[in-house]
């Protein structure tokens, strides 16, 4: 429950403002709509701001307090911008077993930030995920939705350059 | 008709370590040799054996080709597709028996399992209708729409004896039977999938949503049918796309034939579905949570009773079973409730998917009859442990689960078994652990997952988990003492006894399995302050033998805390005088092992 106040300015286009009504107007009438309004605003935005969690609270009529309430419940709402490139590792049992907390830490000592925080250049973000699934593979990293499998530390290195 | 079909598998497993370019490819190249017409491209869901990935089946042969890399496919094409002949060298070890090619059942991997809920990953295309129902898809459904009674249903799978398959082991009938009579005013009910797999290490659902997406709809239709509702609901993790993918397509296309919506089968019975998806709450997959969840709402569970079966989904009496339970139930009612109890042991009917991984040969997703014991998957279909290390114990029912000792080997595998040594089945994670891993480090690891993911509704769940981690913490610190470990205990059964929900009630779990069963690791930690597999960073020292070290130094430029110096002693034999690290300044990351080539580091 870290990094939820944001202090990068909003930068919400009014394309995405039309786009995020035009969504809501198309679920508000489904039964427990709130939370698939929520990840397609997600999808427009990158991120959830406190700007566009009032866009959905007035929009939808609700208390401002039971969007935030439901974004700050579940993990994948993020209330901060991701970097350019997100990476995310799995520290699911089987890829923890497997050694993935020492890659863990290696990307925190390769990027200068902990896990939940981005790059002062934007570039990159580092998250632990819990189990993508691809245990076979354990242990595992996601960089923008591309698997890279049985990691050690010292791959992470060639990895990341191929990003610069 | 094609001559020859090429599966290759989509899979999560395989699509990561590169399937889709070698389907692009085999595409390709079968179309520069002039085989479009011959040979078919299908891609199917998952094998199974993903540390294999990515596979692909040749049939009618069945060749099973393993760790397929791009650059075999042009041979692969010309030599076995082409001209016949089967490449060898590229063809899965396992079934290659004195230069004869043998089928892959016969593997030591595959002998010993029994799919029934998988029976369609892997062999059939998930992305089209028509192959499902070619595989006896969808006839359960007619079946069950014009020749059976709703209570001929509950009382099929009541017989059946089938068991929730999501962790607790609820039998299935018994939850349907509740849902029909309990409530009988003629409104709204539901019924609901649970796929909100969140167990670490646990993906057998997954596999049956990406590869076999139709057998949980038509599942749900048939007990929307015997509980009377006409609405579905199935709830999927937001981190598996493939699978959402697949359901999106399959109910678009169930729709398209008839096989969801209005009038049935042209029967009088109506029922659709919708897809929810979750966004990375593991409490969500407490069934109260998961409703509360859809209903648009923080994933908050809620105290039973009312049980869902009464007061469920948007206060309407409501059912829910997790995928594989769904994946049973058309096979049960296509072959009758006899055969299905004739699986399994006395109280564990059919079989039970395990999710195989951690330190052990074979990793991936195996099928076995209820009552196999631990050493025959982990021995035989596993294929033992990696590197000629020593087995420790095996995980099973995730952070709600125990470790299991070697002694318990031999136990046959079912819901009761399991409880009664301190774990529980759970949705089928099976990790396996060797000699490196810390017990205390690995409960350290499971509280800490139930501490980021208590939701916080109630105190023992939210407090209690939170000071049970502070406590492991100390052991694995070096600072606890004895009386601490007698705390632990305490505090564990005052946290199962109160908790609101199951995600607390079986948190403590695993502490309590690893202090019954490796009391010695954490006394070890406590009164030695050794941690006997190396792990635990605060009690572990770094030295230099200063025989074996040659003094070159690479170990002191690579120290990031300058904790390295050159020592005044010269070895008998050597030129240089060896190197010793100051305890004092070391932060015990371990960089100067890796660098040393004459292994004269170690640590204890």
């Amino acid at each position: 429950m870290s990094s939820k106040i944001c202090s990068v300015p909003f930068k919400g286009t009014k394309e995405q403002e039309a786009q995020l009504k035009a969504v809501i107007n198309d679920l508000r009438d489904q039964r427990g709509c709130l939370m698939p309004i929520m990840q397609k605003a997600q999808a427009i935005y990158g991120y959830l701001p406190i700007e566009v969690q009032t866009m959905i609270a007035d929009e939808l009529n609700i208390p401002l307090e039971k969007v935030y309430g439901v974004a700050t419940f579940y993990a994948q709402f993020a209330l901060y911008p991701k970097g350019e490139y997100q990476i995310s590792v799995c520290l699911g049992t089987a890829c923890y077993v497997k050694g993935s907390g020492d890659v863990y830490d290696k990307l925190q000592q390769k990027l200068g930030i902990t896990g939940g925080q981005c790059t002062p250049d934007g570039k990159f973000s580092l998250d632990a995920c819990r189990c993508i699934g691809a245990c076979g593979l354990a242990p595992v990293m996601t960089i923008n939705g591309d698997v890279y499998g049985k990691l050690t530390p010292d791959k992470v290195e060639g990895i990341l350059a191929n990003y610069k | 008709m094609y001559r020859s079909h090429v599966l290759v598998c989509g899979g999560t497993g395989c699509t990561s370590s590169g399937s889709q370019q070698i389907q692009d490819l085999l595409k390709a190249e079968i179309e520069k040799a002039g085989l479009s017409k011959e040979v078919s491209v299908v891609q199917t869901g998952c094998h199974g054996l993903c540390a294999l990935g990515p596979i692909m089946i040749v049939y009618p042969e069945g060749t099973f080709y393993s760790m397929v890399k791009p650059e075999y496919i042009p041979e692969i094409v010309q030599e076995h597709l082409l001209k016949g002949r089967v490449v060898k060298k590229y063809v899965y070890e396992e079934t290659i028996d004195n230069d004869e090619i043998k089928p892959l059942v016969e593997t030591a991997f595959y002998k010993k399992q029994h799919r029934i809920a998988l029976r369609n990953c892997g062999v059939i295309n998930p992305e089209n209708i028509d192959e499902y129902i070619g595989t006896r898809g969808y006839e359960a459904l007619g079946k069950v729409l014009t020749e059976m009674t709703p209570e001929q249903v509950i009382d099929t799978i009541l017989a059946s004896g089938l068991r929730g398959r999501g962790g607790a082991g609820f039998p299935t009938g018994k939850k349907w039977q509740l849902a029909r009579n309990l409530v009988q005013d003629g409104g709204q009910k539901y019924v609901c999938c649970n796929a909100d797999e969140g167990d670490p290490g646990a993906f057998m659902d997954r596999s049956v949503l990406e590869g076999d997406p139709h057998v949980v709809l038509e599942a749900m239709a048939i007990a929307g049918y015997a509980i009377g509702a006409s609405q579905g609901y199935i709830y999927v993790r937001a981190e598996y796309p493939i699978a959402v993918e697949r359901l999106t397509i399959a109910i678009g296309q169930a729709r398209e034939y008839g096989l969801l919506g209005k009038n049935i089968f042209g029967t009088d019975f109506s029922f659709d579905i919708d897809l929810r998806l979750g966004a990375g709450a593991f409490v969500c997959g407490e069934e109260t949570a998961l409703m509360t969840s859809i209903e648009g709402n923080r994933g908050e569970p809620r105290p039973r009773p009312p049980f869902p079966a009464v007061k469920g989904l948007f206060a309407r009496p409501t059912i829910l079973n997790n995928v594989e339970t769904w994946a049973n139930i058309p096979q049960i009612i296509l072959n009758g409730p006899e055969w299905f109890a004739s699986m399994g042991t006395e109280k564990s009917k059919g079989t039970k998917v395990f999710a195989l991984g951690g330190k052990i040969n074979n990793t991936g997703l195996v099928e076995i009859p209820m009552g196999t014991t631990l050493r025959e998957v982990i021995e035989e279909i596993g294929g033992g442990i990696p590197n000629g290390k020593k087995f420790k114990a095996a995980q099973t029912g995730g952070p709600s689960g125990g470790c299991i000792p070697v002694e318990h080997f031999d136990v046959p595998i079912d819901y009761d078994n399991l409880i009664a040594i301190g774990s529980m089945m759970g949705s089928g994670g099976l990790i396996v652990m060797d000699e490196d891993n810390c017990m205390v480090d690995i409960a350290k690891f499971f509280l800490q997952f139930t501490v980021d993911e208590s939701c916080g509704k109630c105190t023992p769940c939210r407090i209690g988990t939170k000071r049970l981690l502070e406590m492991l913490e100390k052991v694995t610190d070096g600072k606890a003492t004895l009386e601490d470990l007698d705390k632990m205990e305490e505090l564990c059964n005052y946290i199962k006894a109160n908790a609101l929900c199951g995600l607390g009630q079986t948190a403590p779990n695993p502490v309590l399995s690893t202090l019954r069963y490796f009391r010695d690791e954490y006394v070890a930690h406590v009164v030695d302050k050794k941690c006997p597999a190396g792990v635990c960073k605060s009690l572990l020292t770094y030295t230099i033998d200063p025989e074996t070290c040659i003094g070159c130094g690479m170990c002191a430029k690579g120290c990031p805390a300058d904790a390295i110096s050159r020592t005044d002693y010269v070895a008998p034999g050597h030129k240089l005088a060896s190197m010793s690290i100051d305890p004092a300044k070391c932060v015990k990351c371990g960089a100067c092992m890796g660098t040393c080539k004459f292994k004269a580091i170690s640590k204890k």
